[in-house]
Formats: C-alpha cells, structure tokens, sequence
C-alpha cells in the first residue's frame, strides 16, 4: 500500500517538472524568437538593379537587406583568369562556372566571410577584391586565395529580369 | 566577520535593527578588520566601485538626451555634445569612464596575480571577478556601438561575426543577434537595452563580490593568514577609507586630465564619420583595452580557432586558481614566479601593441610568439612552477617583518625551527 503510495507520487511530480517545463518553454521562446529578423526586415527582401550604364571593367556595389552587394561586369581578361586556376590551389574549390549565371556579369555579397568588413575591388594578389581588416585575398571570381576567411564570398539568389536589369533576392 | 554582537544604542535604533539589521551591516563594514600592511595597489577595489557609480550616473543622464535609432542616433550624440547643458561633460566623463574604469580593472587584476589573491579560499571572489570582467567587456563593447559612427557600425560587425565561426548554427545565431542580415536598427535598439541592463547586473555582481570577499578577508602583501581581529589588522574604517579616499583622488586627477584635456585621445577619428554599410573604415581598431585578446584572434589563421583562442584566453583565467598549484600566495616569497610574473605582463603589452598594428609581416610573427607564451604562462610555467620553485620561507605575522626588519634572517630561523 505505502509503496503504491510513492509511485503514485513520484508520477505527480514528474508530471508536474514536465508540465512545468512546457510551460516555461512556451513564455520563453516567444523572448527568444522576438530577437529574430521581423516581417518588416523580411520584406525587403529583393532589389532591381540598373546596370545598363556599367563599362567593362567597373564595378558598382548596391544595398540588398542591409549589405553591399558587388555586381561586376568583367573583362575578358578576368574571366580567363578565373576560369584558369586549378581547383586544387583553392581553399574552397568552385568552379567559377559555378558562380556566375553570364561569365560577364559576376554578381556576389560584397562582405567578407571573415568577420563581415567589405572588401575593396582591384585590390590584392590575385586581381580581384581584398579586405583590409584581417588582410583577406579574393580572385577574380570571388574566391578565397589567401588569408583568414574560410570560404568564398557568398552568390546571392539572382536574376536578369532583362538585359539591362539584375534583380536580387 | 566581526564576529561580536552590535547592539544600537538608540531605543529607535534597536526597534529599527531588530526589524532590519542595516546598522548591524553598517557596524560591519566600519569594523572589519584589514591586514595593516595592505599597500596602494589594494585601493583599487574603492577606485572600481567609483567609477562603476559615475559610469552608472553618466549613463542615466546621457539615456535622457540620446535616441536609440540608426537614422538618430549619431545626430543625438552631437545633439549632447552642441546643445545639451554640459552633454559634452557628461559624455566626455562617460567615454572616457569606460577606459579608466578597464585600467582600473587591470590593476586591480595584475595585482590579484601578484599576491596570489585568486588562491584558496579566494577563488569564489576571483570567479565572480572575472564574471564581473566579462560583463564590462560586453557594455563597453556594446556602448561604443550606441553613437552609430564607423567604428561603432564597424566593431559591432567584426564581433558579433565571432559567432558565425560557430559550426552549422552560428550563421542563425548572428542573424538572430542582428534581428536582420547585416547590423541594423534592430541590432541597435537590443544593444542600448542591453548596455543598460549591464551596469545593475555588474552591480549586483558587485554585492556578491565583496559578500565573498568578506567572509575570508582581505589577502596581504605578504599573503599569510591573519588573525582577525588581532594586532596584524585594523579596522576598516577609519584607516582604509581614508587611504582609498587619497588614492582615489589621486585617480580622479588622471581621470581629469584625459576629460578635460584630451578627451578623444583614447578614440577613434572614424567613430566622428556616421555609420556607412557600404564602407568599411581602412584599419578597424578596437578600444585600446581589448587590444591584447584582438591581437590574439588575429594571430591565429584559421577563423574558427582565432576565436576559440580569444575566447579561451579570458577564460582560463578563471581556471587560475587551480593552474597555480603553489601554496605560497604572494610573489613576494616565490623568487621564480615573480620573474615570470613580469614576464607575462610585458608579454599582455606587446599583445596589446600588435593588437592595433595590421596583422601582416613582423607583426604578425610577435602576435603569434606572445599568443603562445601567454598560454604557456597559464597551461606549463604555473602548474610546474608550483611544483619545482624553491620559495622563501614566510614569516609567522605581519607584523613580524614589520618590527624585526625585512628578510629578517633571525626571525625566518626562528620559524623554520618552529615549523
């Protein structure tokens, strides 16, 4: 009798720690939750970009949620140098087919993937995009060749919505 | 403790007691008694507990004026400096605040180190130290993201991406950090909320602190046990108000002549440029006083180590108790640990000056060399040296050195015949 007691109240109790944990869960991940990108942020999620006036060569950079994003329209000269280079001398190996939609138009988020500083264009070792904060080197294609960052600058989602036109996001 | 019983000596003043014991805590702090042979560098707990008070009034008072929003925020900032009535003194008090109250925080624990003060039964004060540590570093941090400058935009970036070196979840924990994709509004308004809960929370820390520190008390330059209350000790109050009282004034000079006379010396220009997205400042420099964990995250090239070592870092220092295996407290008495002593602390100098230098060429080498070291000291030199140092025998009481002259060869044959 007195043991069926105790299991009857030792069940009580776990009931109610797990009655009481569910609840705590759901006062604190409304907290939590609240901290995270709001619908507002969220819709703002896409840009159209003008590019009809960029010369071989330039490179323009545009504000899409909140960070820089580099369209380059690329020589020759600079497609050839990025598609040369073997994958094995790459820290994350991409194929710069990969990378690009139209082997002109290089389009990448223009932030380091370091530690988020933006890159200056034509700068570096390997021609292309070098981050003055902890002395990153990017290539042609925007691909990590030297330095602290751990992996190539980031290709957002894209478009041509026409030939004058890139949108993004 | 003083352990005896206070009695109030007003009728009220009992009723009051009984109730509350306030005036029994007053008659606490007056009495305790303190080793009579602390020196100056035992001032700087008093000199903390000010600057924690003008960094709270400070703060109270620019919260009145300052508008936390990134198309505001810079504009407010110059809105206290221009028009406010005396903005610029507040906010000079303020910035500069936070410098002195980290050189005061480093003194406070370079002198921890040097008396051993972090040993048993000590190590629950140091603990909470280094808890209390890790928060200036977070509202200080967070506080120099408020006036929405270059830098601010800029350091706020390269910190909270420390956490996107987390595998597979750190890109969600940065993106929740920001409450968006890059530092923005949001990030802004969490940040205030947050540098203004800190300073209450460090408070609270404060209280607890000094609870533990009252328990043991205080430790000594010469590190021995004292008696309490015994003729090695002397009561608190009036003996060691009054040094704190003369050292802090002494400190508020130094204080002075930065706000007064440089106040941006300890800045950044950039921090003068509002906050750009689109571009990020040449060289980005930390405030000088995290420059030597700066210096260790750059020496290492790999992203995800650089800040398992930085972090690391501050960390083992609240593993020191128990790294430190000598049982003799004070350096005094340890001739080999007190030249390594000095060597560590050169050793955090020239990590703090690589630490504002670019990462590249010699530089770079002297980061990596003093990282090492620096781990060395805590994980080898300190464990070993415990074991192997030939230390000095000690004398019995404080007061002993004091009368008989100090290494009193007589006196240390006494004890080692007692012993």
């Amino acid at each position: 009798m007195s043991e069926k007691k105790i299991e009857r109240r030792e069940f009580l109790f776990t009931a109610s720690y797990a009655v009481g944990a569910v609840g705590v869960g759901a006062v604190v991940w409304p907290l939590v939750d609240q901290m995270n990108p709001d619908a507002s942020v969220k819709a703002l999620a896409s840009t159209e970009v003008d590019v009809s006036t960029l010369e071989p060569g330039k490179a323009i950079t545009v504000l899409w949620r909140g960070k820089p994003v580099f369209i380059k329209r690329r020589t020759t000269e600079e497609i050839a140098e990025a598609r040369s280079v073997k994958m094995e001398d790459l820290k994350d190996p991409q194929k710069d087919e990969d990378r690009v939609k139209d082997p002109e138009w290089l389009v990448m988020v223009g932030v380091c993937t370091h530690l988020g500083c933006v890159p200056l264009n034509d700068k570096g070792d390997y021609n292309g995009w070098f981050c003055p904060c902890h002395g990153s080197h990017y290539d042609t294609s925007g691909r990590i060749r030297k330095g602290p960052a751990p992996t190539n600058m980031e290709v957002p989602k894209y478009e041509f919505v026409n030939s004058n036109t890139i949108k993004i996001g | 403790m003083s352990d005896h019983e206070y009695v109030p000596k007003s009728k009220f003043g009992k009723w009051f007691n009984d109730r509350l014991p306030l005036l029994s805590l007053a008659s606490h702090l007056t009495d305790y008694p303190t080793p009579k042979n602390l020196n100056y560098w035992w001032t700087f707990g008093g000199i903390l507990t000010f600057c924690l008070i003008t960094q709270i009034v400070t703060g109270l008072t620019l919260a009145m004026h300052y508008i936390a929003h990134a198309d505001l925020a810079f504009e407010s900032v110059e809105h206290i400096m221009r028009d406010v009535n005396y903005g610029w003194l507040i906010r000079y008090i303020h910035a500069n605040g936070a410098s002195m109250f980290f050189l005061a925080v480093y003194i406070h624990i370079f002198r921890s180190l040097f008396y051993g003060s972090y040993k048993s039964p000590r190590e629950i004060i140091w603990i909470i130290g280094i808890m209390i540590y890790l928060l200036m570093m977070a509202a200080a941090f967070m506080g120099y993201v408020l006036p929405w400058g270059q830098m601010s935009f800029w350091g706020a970036t390269v910190i909270t991406n420390l956490f996107s070196a987390i595998p597979l979840v750190g890109v969600g924990i940065v993106e929740w950090l920001w409450g968006g994709y890059s530092v923005d509004n949001p990030t802004l308004t969490r940040f205030f909320t947050l540098h203004y809960l800190i300073p209450f929370l460090i408070l609270g820390l404060v209280v607890l602190h000094i609870w533990a520190l009252h328990v043991p008390g205080n430790n000594n330059p010469i590190g021995i046990d004292v008696k309490k209350p015994s003729k090695d000790t002397v009561p608190f109050h009036p003996y060691i108000v009054i040094k704190d009282a003369f050292a802090l004034l002494m400190f508020m000079i130094v204080f002075a002549f930065f706000v007064f006379y440089s106040p941006n010396i300890l800045g950044h220009a950039d921090n003068y440029i509002e906050a750009n997205p689109m571009v990020t400042p040449a060289h980005i420099v930390p405030e000088w006083y995290l420059l030597p964990f700066y210096a260790i995250l750059r020496s290492v090239p790999d992203k995800l180590m650089g800040v398992v070592a930085m972090l690391s870092a501050i960390l083992i220092l609240a593993a020191l108790p128990w790294l430190d295996t000598s049982k003799i407290r004070s350096a005094v008495f340890r001739p080999l640990y007190k030249q390594f002593y000095w060597i560590l602390v050169v050793d955090v100098l020239i990590l703090g000056y690589v630490g504002a230098m670019p990462a590249e060429g010699l530089y770079l080498l002297v980061a990596r060399v003093a990282t090492a070291y620096y781990f060395i000291h805590f994980l080898i030199i300190l464990p070993i040296l415990g074991f192997k140092e030939k230390t000095i025998p000690l004398p019995l009481t404080i007061t002993e050195p004091v009368l008989g002259g100090f290494p009193d060869p007589i006196a240390v044959k006494k004890n080692e015949s007692l012993n």
